[in-house]
């Protein structure tokens, strides 16, 4: 029976992978960019959503939807004013900006908010749980896997169903035909940084509430993003939640053998699926 | 400037022999300054060499760093050998790393190798933090009176008439300018070899580089095993200073990473002199800003970021584009343009 | 009357390498016009100076009398410039019906050309439109990338080789649509090198060469020989 509940733990610890991965996935499928700020920009988010909680008194679950539109435009601007300029044939300016990125953000949260560990209450809901019969679990990570399945589900359809989606994978498939059907490719993907911040936010929401954060561990979460990404196959957005799923039960089964084990089993699944499946489990055909 | 060379040349022999004798005449605290400079150009050439030359974006470096410390400690504290030969242990077994890390890193593409070379190091570090003989997560000091036996100290302690640990300090830094002198004309040879332009065509044209028979893998595989070892012996030298090793310490990807390639990028990627102009930089922003905490961190994020919007080959490639000097030709220069993926997005 | 589209001047570079040398063409209303010219004379890269892709050094081009030539291409597109580039480029992860949505992307108001009556031109773009574009063959290819472009409706349709690796019976099919186009008071320049196509399609007939627009005239006044020579570079001595 503790099999199944570790199962459980790992699947519902997925979803919130998942969350973190769904952005890096939606960035990469558009413009091939990897942003390795991207676990900073998460824990950004966290650190808005507990600024304006604050400074409001609203309910985290509340000030998300206050902090998700300055994301928004965080990552609009981002995109526009500086990962724009480096898109290129050359992967190392974007990569090295981001790096960049990256370390000014977690010294700039470290400045503002300084290294003390923050946490977003949620209240009573954090304690809630479901008892299922054979396993029982908590309200927040199943409340935290149905957003990831959600925010894929959305993300999917406005991908394949909408018009700025078509504009999306135009872009994606061939930038200088898209410009001679009206497109702006840098607009297109000024949209999707920012709605990738959008969805860094939900993942901070949950992040935040269901553990402590502190201005350092950004570039862990990138790597469980990343993982997920690759994992799921590049550009897949279910195969990103897959992904997510495969790491989250990885360290929970390490865990449930040894504390110690658990992010060291989560790389270790990493490394064998990728020698297994080189393109992930759900690689897009036309890559 | 046909007087330019051998001037350079003189000024530089002059530098190094100055740097040599240092530990003769300077205070210990500037020996043990220029060592940690020293760490970080060698660091910076190396992956200089793997990104600047062989188009190989690293942020698993770290890994190299931490495996030649805690090989360089097992060597001393559970075999009982002398500190250099844990050095020489050090380095190996990071270049034996570096194998099975190049075969799983290398099927990831471009950017991904990236990402997934800051994952091989992580693994390192836990499987590393595991080790209980060497401490396990909160790691281990080198036993007392390591530096009095090690090789050579006796005989440099009676020279200078120093204490013990400064003649170890000055044993290590001529062992990392050493390091340091034949890394860059290593370098040098290297990259006007036939193998090494060939190295420059791969970065600049894979395909291009494939047709006339150059095999990108082979030498990508061969530089990258190479910086490893290089990588490793420079940790583990390091880490007889430090004489403390933890998994954090020793596999820290802004300590041994993330400065590294802000001080090539601010130098000059791909470029020879670029690290030590960068390792110059970094110095003195750090000394500037020593009294702001992290400012000094948010500055070289945002100059890193600069650099790569406005001079791609940093502060060494404005001033051989400014000056029209390049004292160290490569005969092959790296790609300047700023072309779009997809051709010119206008 | 001032014509509809007019370049003079136009010089554009690739790098050091110059590929257009001061060319000057007029387009009526309602005119159709064909470029012909050997591999490398630059038809290609005057149908991408004109749109905004490739980057014009010199000139200018006026479309009814408003200077368009630095603009974006997607702003081009917008003024009423639409292409059929060379090698059709259908997007490849879009279905064909997408691929003839997405034409109209930038499109504003209304005009003659619906998913409807593009569908009605080619109708098996209804039949096949839930298939991804690049499923097609070469002419059912070239059928999406041309009602692609007239989903924007536009003022001035450009069609770079049509006919290229297509066989005869499909470029007529394909040709066979363009009084249709005419009649929806789109102008068009063809570019071909299948000059008894361009003759027969076009009001007014230019030969390229080496950047230059070294030949020009009717399709009636025009002798095999002087377009030969035209063509292959050969000088009247
Ligand atoms: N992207 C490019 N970079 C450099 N030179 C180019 C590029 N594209 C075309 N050229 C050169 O410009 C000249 C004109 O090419 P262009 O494609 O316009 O010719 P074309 O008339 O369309 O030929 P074709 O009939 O083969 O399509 C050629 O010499 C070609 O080599
Ligand atoms: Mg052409």
């Amino acid at each position: 029976m503790i099999w199944i509940d570790t199962l459980a733990q790992g699947l519902l610890l997925g979803g919130l992978y998942a969350l973190f991965a769904a952005g890096l996935s939606l960035v990469f499928g558009i413009m091939r960019l990897v942003n390795l700020a991207h676990g900073d920009l998460i824990i950004l988010g966290a650190y808005l959503i507990l600024t304006i909680a604050h400074a409001t008194g609203l309910h985290p679950f509340v000030a998300v939807l206050l902090a998700a539109p300055l994301m928004f435009g965080l990552g609009w601007a981002l995109q526009t004013f500086l990962l724009n300029r480096v898109l290129g044939n050359d992967i190392l300016p974007p990569l090295l900006v981001t790096f960049g990125l990256s370390v000014v953000i977690q010294n700039g949260l470290l400045s503002a908010f300084t290294a003390d560990s923050q946490k977003l209450t949620a209240g009573a809901i954090e304690a809630q749980s479901m008892d299922l019969g054979i396993v029982t679990l908590g309200v927040m990570p199943v409340l935290t896997f149905a957003s990831a399945v959600a925010v894929v589900f959305a993300l999917n359809q406005l991908f394949y169903r909408t018009a700025l989606g078509r504009a999306f994978r135009a872009t994606s498939d061939d930038a200088v035909t898209a410009q001679l059907m009206g497109i702006h490719p840098q607009r297109v993907f000024a949209m999707a940084t920012g709605i990738a911040m959008v969805v860094a936010t939900i993942a901070a929401l949950y992040l935040g509430t269901r553990a402590n954060f502190d201005p350092s561990i950004g570039p862990a979460r990138l790597l469980y993003a990343f993982e997920a990404v690759i994992i799921g196959g590049l550009g897949s957005l279910w195969g990103t939640l897959a992904g997510g799923v495969v790491i989250g039960l990885a360290q929970a089964i390490g865990a449930s053998v040894n504390p110690e084990w658990q992010i060291l089993s989560g790389h270790l699944a990493f490394v064998l699926v990728l020698l297994i499946r080189p393109r992930g489990l759900f690689p897009r055909a036309n890559d | 400037m046909n007087l330019s060379r051998p001037l350079g040349l003189i000024a530089a022999l002059l530098a190094l022999t100055t740097l040599y004798a240092l530990p003769t005449f300077a205070p210990r605290a500037m020996v043990q300054d220029l060592f940690g400079i020293l760490t970080l150009l060698v660091l910076a050439m190396n992956w200089n060499m793997l990104a600047g030359f062989a188009g190989l974006v690293s942020v698993g470096q770290q890994a190299f760093v931490g495996i030649g410390a805690y090989a360089m400690f097992a060597a001393v504290i559970l075999m009982g050998l002398d500190p250099l030969v844990g050095v020489l242990i050090g380095g190996l077994a990071a270049a034996a790393f570096a194998v099975p890390m190049a075969f799983f890193a290398f099927r990831l593409n471009g950017a991904y190798f990236a990402i997934g070379t800051w994952v091989v190091a992580d693994i390192a570090r836990l499987a590393i933090s595991q080790w209980k003989a060497l401490g396990g997560g909160t790691g281990t000091s080198l036993p007392k009176g390591t530096a009095k036996d090690m090789a050579f100290v006796g005989p440099i302690k009676e020279a200078l008439g120093v204490s013990t640990a400064a003649a170890a300090d000055a044993l290590t830094f001529w062992l990392m300018l050493t390091l340091a002198v034949a890394m860059l004309a290593t370098s040098y040879v290297f990259l006007r070899s036939r193998m090494g332009l060939g190295l420059q065509a791969i970065r600049d044209n894979e395909n291009a580089a494939r047709s006339v028979g150059v095999d990108p893998l082979r030498i990508k595989a061969a530089v990258f095993v190479l910086a490893g070892f290089v990588t490793g012996l420079c940790g583990a030298l390091a880490f007889i200073q430090i004489t403390r090793v933890t998994p954090d310490a020793a596999f820290s990807v802004i300590d041994w990473t993330a400065f590294v390639i802000f001080i090539t990028v601010i130098g000059g990627i791909g470029t020879l002199p670029g690290p030590i102009v960068g390792v110059i930089v970094f110095y003195a922003l750090q000394r500037l800003l020593a009294d702001y905490g992290t400012v000094y961190l948010i500055v070289l994020g945002c100059l890193g970021i600069a650099v790569m919007l406005f001079a791609r080959r940093g502060l060494w490639g404005l001033f051989t584009d400014r000056s029209g000097i390049d004292p160290f030709p490569l005969t092959h220069r790296p790609p300047t343009s700023l072309a779009l993926r997809h051709g010119d997005l206008k | 009357m001032s014509p509809l589209l007019q370049i003079a001047g136009l010089t554009a570079h690739y790098g050091d390498f110059q590929a257009l040398f001061g060319v000057d063409l007029t387009l009526g209303q309602g005119e159709t016009i064909a470029i012909i010219g050997a591999n490398g004379a630059g038809k290609t890269t005057l149908m991408r100076a004109v749109t905004g892709v490739a980057r014009v050094t010199a000139g200018a081009v006026t479309l009814a009398g408003d200077n368009i030539t630095r603009l974006s291409a997607p702003d081009i597109l917008v003024c009423g410039i639409a292409m059929v580039p060379e090698g059709r480029k259908l997007f490849a992860s879009l279905t064909v019906e997408e691929n003839l949505l997405i034409g109209a992307h930038a499109r504003q108001g209304n005009g003659f050309w619906t998913l409807e009556r593009v569908q009605s031109l080619f109708p098996i773009l209804k039949e096949r439109r839930h298939s991804p574009g690049t499923a097609l063959s070469g002419g059912q290819q070239q059928m999406v990338a041309i009602g692609r472009a007239l989903m924007s409706n536009p003022q001035v349709l450009l069609c770079d080789e049509l006919s290229l690796g297509l066989a005869p019976v499909v470029i007529k099919e394909i040709y066979a649509a363009f009084p249709q186009i005419k009649s929806s008071g789109t102008s068009i320049i063809v570019v071909e090198q299948d000059i008894g196509q361009a003759l027969r399609v076009a009001d007014h007939v230019h030969c390229m060469m080496e950047g230059r627009i070294t030949l020009s005239g009717r399709p009636d006044t025009l002798s095999r020989d002087a377009i030969h020579d035209a063509y292959f570079g050969v000088s009247h001595a």
